[in-house]
């Protein structure tokens, strides 16, 4: 069992990071709070992806004449984009954060929500 | 912006070097480890620097907010046009091997405009989406 | 043929960095025109080409798959490519006038070049057959609508468009986990190779985990009850032209993507012995009755036929849960079907909307007199979301029906009718409140001083009743729709395109 836990030490983190980002995302009324909520559960798939592309005692993935074991590139390459895809959904969320505390003068999720319903009664 | 002579000086050293390793990894990015996206965002940070230390304006005064729109979309229309050239010539979408003589120059000018292509782009964006940001700064 | 297929990407991947470019708001609306235009008949000779069961594999950059990405298009994803460049096309048409009014001048120009990536996004996702290439797409239509939703001129939609960019990322990064298991489990990111190999995996833990995150993820983008909570707001908010586009397409693409992988990716033997149908359908029943109940108590005529929408998806999802050849037709017939009646009422409304200033019910009581073409149009596309023999919504409910019966479903059954007596109470909400409701003059909201009221949008109203039009030749001849879906669904049950 205590064999289990360890070698399987790298997943239980990332689970940990996971539910911290989840827990911040769902739990948080502040937008900014929210987005890096998210932020961190990304990271979190990210880091998943590249533990499981690790191959035991290999090197990276660079063909040399010394090595002869290598991490799987492969993982490595699509996090690449999964990184990209993440630095532009933060740009976007940040740049609709800064509009939308200029449109309601706070970044608070229930003030929003009052000064809309007071809107859609008017 | 910083005051700080040392922070001035250094940077004026760093950001040649930043912008030279940034083009190292560029190009050298089909037989080593790096490539358009590290090259890009490697670059945008050696202006970023500059931007720390002397301010935005004296940034988009080297490098116009009008400029990177252009280079943003001019790197993207590379990437597609070298895809174009290689499917007018014959090939399907993005096989280099067409592109020169012999299938293995073909695969070394692709792949070199295509990285070129990114990053052009991503270095643009990045400065971009920084200039977007900094400029709701109210000075100080 | 073959070397047509990646110019449905191509063309939009050069077009939107050359409209951003260009930054003239009318040559982004002219190269939108033609993206939609070369892109749309592109797609009718691929799925004329694919009608007979042929299938066509397209290798991207000469690898060879599964190394290299491949584009594999079959009757299924040249249909869904049909519906999206249709409704790009139609949507640029519609978009003309209303566009200039709802989005600023300055933003004109990148409004155009977001959309043409949606596009690109929608299309790659329905061509491809790589599933970390699918993510990819994804997110690239993902990321350019929560833009175009942010464009709405009331500063709700921007909160819209933060909610729908939480919700959509997580339903992306979902996906992303589960891709990442089935990675684990199999070593290829090739559909069919996935599929094939299906039999030689020995961590099925890791499989279940992959299926289980990839359909939650996948059905946050399809908006299937109870993950559907971003969609009202982002229709309602969003500029018209948005909306038409995206209600027409957007979650259809996701239907699709759902069941290219309950089919194509995992074996369809392998899910349905799990409790998975019995979710589907759950989740389709109570879809379809929650999004009728809560259309009939809406206001806002967008945001009744939002929840609609929601209702509709409903019906799609139980098709699948069904499990048999006919409920999939009826599903995939019913994505084709919904796309132009949504799109035409959602058109409808974007009309009543440049008009009026306005898409309250209450504000509009009497409107059939003042604009007899924009409400006509809300009584044939209203009859066709009930599904009233000769419409287009009659077909894939009937078939949805007959699907239900034979598995001797008849909860399902009984959700179809009172889901169908639901629409019926909401779309006579509608024609009760423009037709028959008070004499009274319009009361007028927000419009300028000197402004039209009634202004003409001849092109809007052309678009309208094209698919006005369709929706009623699809309900009297369904050669085109029925005959691509029944091809689709039969190649879908015969386990998958061939290599």
């Amino acid at each position: 069992m205590t064999a289990y836990i360890l070698g399987h030490l790298n997943y239980w983190l990332i689970i940990g990071v996971m539910m911290i980002g989840m827990f911040t995302m769902m739990s948080s009324p502040n937008l900014m709070k929210k987005l890096a909520g998210l932020s961190v559960f990304q990271t979190a798939v990210i880091l998943f992806y590249v533990s499981v592309g690790k191959v035991e005692g290999g090197t990276a993935p660079i063909i040399t004449d010394v090595a002869t074991r290598y991490a799987n590139p492969l993982p490595q390459v699509l996090m690449l984009t999964a990184i990209v895809v993440g630095v532009a959904t933060m740009a976007l969320g940040f740049a609709l954060i800064i509009r939308i505390k200029r449109a309601y003068e706070s970044i608070e999720e229930d003030e929003i929500h009052q000064q809309i319903q007071k809107e859609e009664l008017d | 912006m910083s005051e700080s002579l040392i922070l001035r000086v250094v940077t004026k050293w760093l950001v040649p070097v930043i912008l030279l390793f940034a083009l190292y990894v560029q190009f050298h990015g089909d037989y080593s480890p790096g490539g358009g996206f590290q090259a890009g965002v490697i670059f945008s940070s050696g202006f970023l620097l500059y931007a720390l230390v002397y301010g935005v304006d004296a940034t988009t005064r080297v490098l116009p907010e009008a400029v990177l729109r252009i280079g943003a979309c001019l790197g993207v229309l590379l990437y597609g046009g070298v895809g174009v050239v290689s499917l007018i010539r014959g090939g399907t979408f993005l096989n280099y091997s067409v592109l020169a003589e012999t299938p293995v120059a073909g695969q070394h000018l692709g792949i070199i405009l295509i990285e070129l292509g990114v990053g052009i782009t991503v270095a643009c964006v990045m400065l971009l989406l920084f200039y977007t940001f900094a400029r709701n700064i109210p000075p100080q | 043929m073959e070397a047509y297929t990646v110019l449905l990407v191509v063309i939009p991947l050069i077009s939107a960095p050359l409209t951003a470019l260009i930054a003239n708001r009318h040559v982004a609306w002219g190269l939108s025109l033609l993206v939609g235009a070369a892109t749309f008949v592109i797609a009718l000779m691929l799925l004329q080409d694919v009608i007979t069961g042929r299938v066509i594999h397209y290798e991207l950059g000469g690898w060879k798959p599964p190394w290299g990405i491949e584009y594999v298009i079959d009757a299924l994803n040249a249909l869904v490519a049909v519906i999206v460049t249709a409704f790009a096309l139609l949507s640029v048409l519609f978009g003309r006038q209303s566009v200039e009014r709802e989005v600023h001048d300055s933003q004109l120009h990148l409004f155009y070049a977001a959309f043409q990536l949606v596009l690109l996004g929608l299309l790659g996702m329905a061509l491809t057959g790589d599933i970390f290439n699918l993510f990819v797409f994804l997110e690239i239509s993902s990321l350019s609508s929560y833009a175009l939703i942010a464009m709405g001129h009331k500063r709700q939609a921007l909160v819209a468009s933060f909610n729908y960019l939480i919700a959509g990322t997580l339903g992306a990064t979902f996906f992303l986990l589960g891709i990442g298991f089935l990675y684990a489990a199999s070593g290829t990111l090739n559909m069919a190779d996935i599929a094939s190999r299906f039999e030689q995996y020995d961590a099925m833990a890791l499989v279940i985990t992959a299926l289980l995150f990839i359909l939650i993820g996948l059905a946050l983008k399809a908006a299937a009850f109870p993950l559907h909570s971003w969609l009202p707001d982002a229709y309602t908010q969003a500029p018209s032209m948005v909306t038409v586009f995206l209600a027409s397409t957007s979650t259809k693409v996701a239907v699709y993507v759902l069941i290219r992988c309950l089919y194509h990716v995992f074996p369809q033997e392998y899910w349905s012995q799990l409790l998975l149908p019995s979710f589907l359908l759950l989740s389709g029943c109570l879809g379809m009755l929650y999004g009728s109940y809560k259309a009939i108590q809406q206001d806002s005529i967008k945001r009744l036929l939002a929840y609609s929408s929601v209702a509709q998806l409903g019906y799609m999802i139980v098709g699948i849960g069904l499990n048999n050849e006919t409920g999939l037709t009826a599903t995939v017939v019913h994505m084709f079907n919904h796309a132009i009646t949504k799109g035409a009422l959602f058109m409808a409304a974007g009309m009543v909307f440049y008009r009026m200033h306005t898409t309250s019910l209450h504000q509009l009581r009497g409107a059939g007199k003042t604009m007899p073409w924009t409400t006509g149009a809300f009584v044939i596309g209203g009859l066709s979301l009930i599904g009233v023999p000769g419409t287009a919504g009659f077909i894939s409910k009937w078939y949805l029906l007959q699907a239900a019966l034979e598995n001797n479903n008849y909860l399902v059954v009984a959700s179809l009718l009172i889901a169908s007596i639901m629409a019926i109470m909401y779309v006579w909400k509608i024609i009760e409140a423009l037709y028959f409701d008070g004499e009274e003059k319009l009361h007028l909201h927000q419009v300028p001083s000197g402004q039209d009221i009634v202004a003409a949008m001849p092109l809007a109203t052309l678009c309208c009743y094209l698919l006005v039009a369709a929706c009623i030749y699809f309900g009297l001849y369904t050669d085109l729709s029925l005959d691509a879906a029944k091809t689709a669904a039969q190649s879908l049950f015969a386990g998958g395109p061939a290599r």
